[in-house]
């Protein structure tokens, strides 16, 4: 498939069909000894994970653990960096995302991400989703206008702005933009969502509201969430893994379903932090 | 306004009262002396015949019309070749070069240098370089790229400081959705760093207009309308110099001239700050 098939093909039929649920396991992304140094500082060293297909996966643990950086390491974001250096390997549906000469637009464009701050473009509501979608070859303004409703509608947005797509995507609340920024992300049919603490900058209602539509899409997408709140991964998760800073670099401390990590922990330290002694 | 300042309550907060407020007051008054002189002087013989008509007897009668093309012209030229080489630099300086890198560094301290050479060495400079060495002569072409060398360094620094202040939010979502260095530049950098190449702008085209030092080495003072731009052409300020010092009973039209350069530097500005507020807010909105 071209990546433009890849692209226009699924949109034809409904861009939010059903995707394999979270059932029968089945590894999409595989992490293995991954390191990040900025300069000569560790950020995290030897993690080693797996991400199933469909299912939600939460990274928890302290500020400053790497859990973050570890993100941006799935999507390539660490070559905006200067000074950031990457080691271990990386694959996401058999591609190695850390061989130099992958064509990093294309990863991208597979793997979504929210980030903590909603950052829509300075451009109108409908040129938020537009842009990207022409980027990525899908010119026909009938699929472009199909496919800006069904993600509005897929985030819940499209009552809220159908009447007003032409105005400044900055003029929308805080949660709101989180939402269009989701379906900005959603329109191009990422295999994978990374979503970095997408409900902390909110107010406690919108981040509500944002935390049912991410539980809406488990499930459909295969989601690794970045979270400092225990409550909320104990309520979405699948999965979850527990990060921890040993010895001045972020660690993964214990990874597992969200059941045993919450319930039935098997490092003291996950037992600590679940239980709110620590961390 | 006064009233939303409380009021002073003790001898230092008096003292310092007086002196903002004086200082304030100094500048404004010196500036609405200076314009009110021109314009008292000047507003007289500023008619329609003045702008068009070519200057008479050394510039004691007649207008200023070839004076005004030749202006347009040197200022055309400018802009032509600075806007393009500031931009890329700018663009280069702002986006694909870190802050640490010699490249970066020594360029920006030269700019820095260079922003701060006296006009005249430029004028030396251009008419080595421009009149001698490449064979313009004196000419507006020769005018042009002396003064569009002596904008750059003010133009590249604040259009770079532009992209700086656009948030590293918007790269990064950018790369993100896996949008290209050149899309995300052409579409989202470059209209959100509009407002400090305006500002560059109007700094620059605000010293070239008024260069007088820098043009009369380069550009020459032939008064008659142009014909090519490798003709000679007398900028406005240079008119103004001359009729003021070397031409005895020059003043009344020098007064005019003076008129019509700050008016154009108004003018100038005015659009390019409309630009700035309406004209490009189709394309970026930051509500």
């Amino acid at each position: 498939m071209t990546p433009v098939e890849s692209l226009t093909g699924p949109h034809s039929r409904h861009p939010l069909e059903e995707r394999p649920a979270c059932r029968a396991p089945q590894p999409i992304v595989e992490i293995d000894r991954l390191s990040l140094y900025y300069g000569d500082k560790p950020a995290f060293q030897d993690v080693t994970l797996s991400i199933n297909k469909g299912c939600m996966t939460a990274l928890v643990g302290p500020s400053g653990c790497g859990k973050t950086s570890f993100l941006t390491c799935l999507n390539r974001l660490t070559d905006l960096i200067a000074g950031c250096r990457v080691s271990g390997q990386i694959t996401i549906n058999a591609l190695d995302v850390l061989a130099p000469g992958i064509n990093v637009i294309q990863l991208r464009r597979r793997i979504g991400m929210i980030f903590q701050k909603p950052n829509p473009f300075p451009l109108t509501i409908r040129r938020n989703l537009e842009f990207p979608l022409r980027e990525h070859g899908i010119r026909d303004r009938e699929q472009i206008t199909q496919i800006i409703e069904t993600t509005l509608r897929a985030v819940g947005l499209w009552d809220e702005v159908k009447d007003r797509l032409g105005s400044p995507a900055l003029a929308l609340s805080g949660g709101q933009q989180q939402r269009l920024c989701i379906a900005r992300a959603l329109a191009l049919l990422p295999e994978v969502l990374l979503m970095d603490e997408p409900c902390s900058a909110l107010d406690p209602l919108s981040s509500g509201v944002v935390e049912d539509l991410i539980v809406g899409l488990r499930g459909r997408y295969t989601i690794l969430i970045v979270t400092h709140n225990l409550a909320q991964a104990r309520r979405i998760a699948d999965y979850a893994a527990l990060f921890w800073v040993q010895n001045g670099a972020g660690r993964l401390i214990e990874a597992g379903t969200a059941k045993q990590i919450f319930e039935n922990p098997r490092d003291p330290l996950t037992a600590a932090y679940v239980s709110g002694m620590r961390g | 306004m006064a009233e939303t300042l409380s009021r002073p309550q003790n001898l230092r907060e008096w003292l310092a009262f007086v002196l903002v407020w004086g200082a304030a007051g100094l500048v404004t008054a010196v500036f609405c002396w200076l314009l009110g002189d021109i314009v008292w002087h000047g507003i007289g013989h500023v008619s329609w015949t003045f702008l068009t008509a070519p200057p008479e007897n050394a510039g004691r009668q007649g207008g200023i019309g070839p004076i005004l093309a030749s202006t347009s012209l040197i200022l055309g030229v400018c802009l032509a070749v600075s806007l393009p080489i500031g931009i890329g630099t700018a663009v280069l300086l702002a986006e694909f070069t870190s802050d640490q890198s010699l490249f970066g560094r020594i360029t920006r301290r030269s700019l820095d240098i260079l922003a701060g050479v006296p006009s005249i060495v430029f004028g030396l400079f251009g008419n080595a370089f421009f009149c001698k060495m490449l064979g313009l002569g004196f000419s507006i072409l020769s005018g042009g790229l002396t003064l569009a060398c002596m904008v750059l360094p003010v133009l590249i620094r604040s259009t770079e400081e532009g992209f700086r202040a656009v948030p590293a939010s918007y790269r990064l979502s950018a790369a993100a959705l896996g949008l290209s260095r050149t899309t995300t530049l052409i579409h989202l950098l470059l209209p959100a760093a509009v407002p400090g190449l305006l500002v560059g702008l109007v700094l620059g085209v605000g010293r070239a207009i008024a260069e007088t030092a820098a043009l009369i080495f380069t550009s020459g003072y032939v008064d008659r309308m142009p014909e090519s731009l490798l003709d000679s052409g007398r900028a406005l300020s240079i008119h103004i110099f001359d009729l003021s010092m070397n031409v005895s009973g020059g003043d009344t039209n020098a007064y005019a001239s003076a008129l019509i350069l700050v008016i154009m530097l108004l003018a100038i500005n005015g659009t390019v700050s409309w630009l700035a507020t309406y004209g490009l807010h189709r394309k970026i909105m930051t509500v």
